[in-house]
């Protein structure tokens, strides 16, 4: 027998055995799946924030296939016509439900709050906040290392070099909340889009008295209650010296926001005021 | 609160005063007497392999970083690229050819170091990489050693085998163990001065740089094995001592198994990886087609260093051994 | 004769005892003290006073909150002005009671005068009872409430007291000094808590740099049994309860949750032992302490006996002021101390001692690459591996961290101030403990 064919053989024959073990592997061990789940998980943007709940796009694409409607699923990183695309796949009507975003409750800037001490340890607000209130008076506010910059999967949210504060970038944040989670003052808190995607809040966690906030950092709320009495809804709550507006009660009215002293209250996506002697700045002075 | 600007670092607020560019200037320090013995005995020619060596290693890592990684600090300054271009010349004939060097170095500087991120991130020995890269581009001159003695000459020097590649065929015209320790015998520029690179070790332990486990169980293992071998047959095997004294055994066992990235993190992981070194020294030099087996004993157990790291853990203080 | 040590890691920094040889002075009485209401591990104490209450020195002002809190007592007479909240060494804003300083009137209960008393009559229970309700909790700085450890669990059996006097910490020398201005009452302390624990020997552990306490203490315990003065050689963190543990008897404490009392030692620093004489015999709550005011440039270096709740910046003052250079300020040693964020900060149970570093010693330097030099974990007195923590916590694998035993870590520091490229170790390391 000549080499070649005795090598040919060998070959072949262990070639026709192992294809022949890995047929039947693969039909005793195949997993039905069900289809949808890898159409679903195609639209998905694969960035496994965990804003949906389940855990990561295939968790959440699996809960969509499984589930009998659409209650309750909503990837906050899609836009509404994906979760169409999606509600079409599973054959569910969408469901509605309102898209969020991060909302960065501190004005502490550089100007803002000037930095008493420095701190040199590494770029990172967890390590930071571990035994120190951070450079300024405020021990509430923005460490400024921006470990929710690194958090975020779809570069929503950046550092502001002049403020030292980060910014939500309202277009691509889609309210996953990862960036809340990973801030170790809490100071971001995921918010509805209302109409005409309009937001007020307390832009401060200062939970000091108020001449201590004060002296501290120039818009922080010191717990003056001036907003609780002008608001006609009741959506603000005054708590250890520090104002809450309720997102569910707040009618948008902006009273507060002018009564405001410290202008720790932010408006977004207001248009502008019609009456100019009005405005906080002349009222203030 | 009073503005002070205090720092508010945690603790330790105080550092024993150690950097990584003390560290690589006391090994430059420690190279320093094979350096001086490596210039009386090859002359010329070892200082300007050295020079060129070590300038292509720093112009190498300069442009790397500056212009391929964008690296706003470069990391010349820590001196690491500096021992790797000694440590390259250290294990090259003082007459090879000026554009090999150059290859070698960025070989040793591009592949073995910066593509992993720079200092400590290789996994391997980058002169040790780049001295491996040129035995296999340029098998011929890497492997044609200069008579010492030769003060002027450079490419033209007049070479002739090593003890090394003598061993086996004509052991009787082995050179003395005094010229071997002196390192009055052919080889590459570095290795062959046993004396100098002993002086070299004992500066490392006098600074802390190094500890003794590394080179000291790579000797044993050599020692002990060869020497089996040689009580076995010493027509065919050529006795310890001289496998201690020839070769890179001496450079590579102090200079390169040591090197702090490359290698173990416990002292038992040390202790292993030398026995490695040193087993696989012997089994490259007795039974392999290379005369001299270092360099690769060294570069395949660079390999494990990650698993000897897994396997040899600190023992975790009140834990209970079983 | 080779001394005794522990056998794991360590290091050796340069000790800088500038105040070795200064006795201890009184401090002045601040005009104004503030005594914050977490002094201590566990819950913050509950005031019992309110704004306009007059005090005394050694009127308790905060109760106990649960088995695990310290009560807190006034160490000056005057006027509860506020109860507000300070920025304390932790550098966090918590709450604490303003007193306004008038006169210097004691309660009655405390007995002023010098006696040294001997005999102890007083049962177990009623000691225990005595040092809860005077606040006392461990002096070198972790303040674990006192009467805690006198209750070890029923399981354990206790055979050794180990009077920490090692003082391993540079700089620090108020422990040294305690020992060499009150030697008799320590000794007098150590017999009590011999006598609460049911133990029959103690071994006071102190390192070879103080041969001038060893020698004193050797002399005083000569005629008392059961009482051995062990020099140790220098080495730190010498003074960590599982070292010391390790070095005087040779246990080794396993893995937490497990206690020293395991092992059947409790550890006991000797100003916690002082200051149990003090509360048993004196009936004097815990409202002064030594307080090393030392560092580089600070031109009179001392030891001060200071009333609790004293601003730090006075203490300066009093050893010649903050030198131009200052750039932090330290409460405790440079190897466990805590940054201070300004002068208003008060003492407190657990601050041994003020450090003022300079610029060039307080930056940290340029972090480097890891070059895997293995100093770390040679250094590491736990047996831990401080390079693989400190990346494990920087890439946000805490399972990792956690698998390699960071809960054992005693942040004593040797790894990063080792650190040739001078990672921030010890700050990951931290993140990764309080990341369950």
């Amino acid at each position: 027998m000549s080499p070649i064919f005795t090598s040919v053989l060998v070959l072949g024959i262990t070639g026709l055995v192992l294809g022949l073990v890995l047929f039947s592997v693969a039909r005793k061990f195949h997993v039905e799946e069900n289809p949808k789940v890898k159409q679903i998980e195609e639209l998905l943007p694969g960035a496994n924030c965990g804003g949906c709940g389940y855990p990561g796009c295939a968790g959440f694409a699996q809960a969509c296939a499984d589930s009998s409607s659409m209650e309750g699923l909503k990837c906050t990183a899609c836009k509404d016509e994906v979760m169409r695309r999606i509600a079409e796949i599973t054959g569910h009507e969408i469901a509605e439900s309102a898209s969020r975003v991060a909302v960065v409750r501190c004005s502490g800037s550089c100007a803002n709050r000037p930095s008493v001490n420095r701190y040199d340890g590494p770029r990172s607000c967890a390590v930071a906040a571990l035994q120190n209130g951070g450079e300024t008076g405020c021990s509430y506010g923005c460490l400024g290392s921006g470990d929710c910059v690194k958090a975020c999967s779809f570069n929503a949210i950046r550092m502001n070099p002049e403020t030292g504060l980060p910014e939500v970038d309202q277009e691509k944040c889609g309210g996953c909340g990862a960036c809340a989670r990973e801030c170790p003052k809490n100071i971001i808190e995921i918010r509805n889009r209302n109409k005409a995607d309009r937001r007020i809040y307390v832009s401060c966690m200062n939970r000091d008295r108020g001449p201590v906030a004060k002296a501290a950092c120039s818009v922080a709320c010191i717990g003056c209650g001036k907003c609780v009495s002008a608001c006609a809804f009741d959506a603000i709550t005054l708590e250890d010296n520090l104002a809450y507006i309720n997102p569910d009660k707040c009618r948008l009215c902006r009273k507060c926001e002018s009564e405001c002293p410290q202008h720790s209250i932010i408006a977004v996506n207001f248009p502008p005021r019609r009456d100019e002697s009005s405005s906080p700045i002349e009222q203030n002075s | 609160m009073m503005s002070q600007n205090l720092f508010i670092s945690t603790s330790p607020h105080i550092h024993c005063g150690d950097s990584v560019e003390r560290n690589m200037h006391l090994v430059i320090l420690a190279l320093v007497p094979a350096l001086a013995a490596s210039v009386l005995l090859f002359g010329i020619g070892a200082l300007i392999v050295t020079a060129t060596s070590v300038a292509s290693c720093l112009l190498f890592e300069w442009l790397i970083s500056k212009w391929l990684l964008k690296r706003e600090r470069c990391t010349i300054g820590d001196g690491s690229a500096i021992i790797t271009g000694i440590l390259l010349a250290f294990n090259l004939p003082s007459n090879i050819p000026l554009f090999q060097i150059v290859m070698g170095s960025l070989f040793a500087i591009g592949v073995g170091k910066m593509v992993f991120g720079g200092l400590g991130n290789n996994p391997f020995n980058p002169a040790l990489v780049g001295r491996v890269f040129m035995l296999i581009s340029f098998p011929s001159r890497m492997t044609s050693w200069p008579v010492p003695h030769q003060m002027l000459a450079y490419t033209d020097a007049v070479t002739a085998a090593t003890p090394l590649g003598l061993v086996g065929y004509q052991n009787d015209s082995l050179p003395s163990y005094m010229d071997m320790f002196l390192g009055n015998t052919g080889g590459s520029l570095g290795e062959t001065c046993a004396l100098a690179l002993l002086i070299g070790f004992v500066i490392l332990l006098a600074f802390r740089v190094i500890t003794w486990h590394i080179p000291v169980t790579i000797m044993l293992t050599v020692a002990v094995l060869t020497g089996a071998m040689w009580l076995v047959n010493p027509e065919v095997y050529a006795d310890p001592l001289t496998h201690l004294l020839s070769g890179g055994l001496m450079l590579g066992s102090i200079f390169m198994a040591t090197d702090y990235v490359t290698s173990p993190m416990t002292r038992k992981g040390m202790v292993w990886y030398g026995i490695g070194i040193g087993f696989l020294t012997v089994v490259i030099r007795l039974f392999g087609s290379y005369p001299e087996g270092m360099s690769f004993a060294i570069l395949i157990m660079n390999a494990i260093v990650p698993l000897i790291n897994n396997w040899c853990r600190p023992k975790h203080f009140g834990e209970v051994v079983k | 004769m080779s001394l005794r040590t522990f056998s794991t890691g360590g290091i050796h920094p340069k000790s800088n005892k500038l105040t070795a040889s200064g006795a201890i002075e009184p401090a002045r009485l601040p005009s104004q003290a503030v005594f914050p209401l977490s002094q201590h591990i566990g819950a913050p104490a509950v005031p019992c006073v309110s704004k306009g209450d007059r005090v005394r020195v050694g009127t308790q002002i905060a109760k106990a909150d649960g088995p695990m809190s310290a009560s807190v007592h006034s160490s000056v007479s005057g006027t509860v002005s506020k109860i507000d909240s300070i920025v304390d060494a932790s550098g966090l804003r918590r709450p604490a009671v303003f007193i306004d300083v008038e006169g210097d009137e004691w309660e009655p209960s405390i007995d002023r005068s010098d006696n040294l008393v001997i005999n102890v009559t007083m049962s177990n229970e009623k000691i225990i009872e005595r040092i809860r309700e005077c606040g006392i909790v461990g002096m070198g700085g972790a303040c674990f409430p006192t009467h805690v450890k006198l209750c070890p669990p029923q399981e354990c059996r206790i055979d050794t007291l180990i009077v920490n006097a090692v003082e391993c910490e540079p700089y620090l020398t108020a422990d040294h000094r305690l020992i060499l201005e009150y030697p008799d009452q320590i000794i007098v302390g150590v017999r009590i808590l011999m006598k609460t624990l049911g133990v029959e020997r103690a071994v006071i552990g102190i390192e070879e740099n103080k041969p001038d306490a060893i020698e004193l203490l050797r002399t005083k315990t000569q005629m008392v049994s059961g009482i051995e003065v062990m020099p140790l050689a220098m080495k730190y963190p010498q003074g960590g309860e599982k070292q010391l543990i390790e070095a005087v008897t040779g246990r080794r404490v396993p893995p937490p949750p497990a206690l020293p009392a395991h092992v059947g030692c409790v550890v006991q620093n000797v100003g916690t032992v002082f200051a149990i004489y003090e509360a048993v015999v004196k009936n004097k709550p815990l409202i002064e302490r030594v307080v090393t005011v030392t560092g580089e440039g600070v031109s009179r270096p001392c030891n001060l006996k200071v009333r609790m709740g004293t601003p730090v910046g006075q203490l300066i003052e009093q050893a010649g002021g903050m030198p131009e250079n200052t750039a932090k300020i330290v409460s405790g040693g440079p190897m466990m101390g805590r940054p201070l964020l300004g002068t208003d900060v008060p003492v407190v149970k657990g601050t041994s001692g003020i450090l003022l570093l300079s610029e060039k010693t307080a930056a940290r330097k340029e972090e480097r690459n890891c070059i895997r030099c293995a100093k770390c974990v040679s250094v590491c007195p736990m047996g831990l591996e401080p390079y693989k923590l400190a990346t494990a916590a920087e890439l946000g694998r805490w399972e990792v961290a956690r698998e390699s035993w960071v809960m054992s870590c005693i942040e004593c520091g040797c790894c990063q101030s080792t650190c040739p490229s001078h990672r921030p170790l010890l700050d990951w390391i931290r993140l990764s403990k309080k990341k369950k």
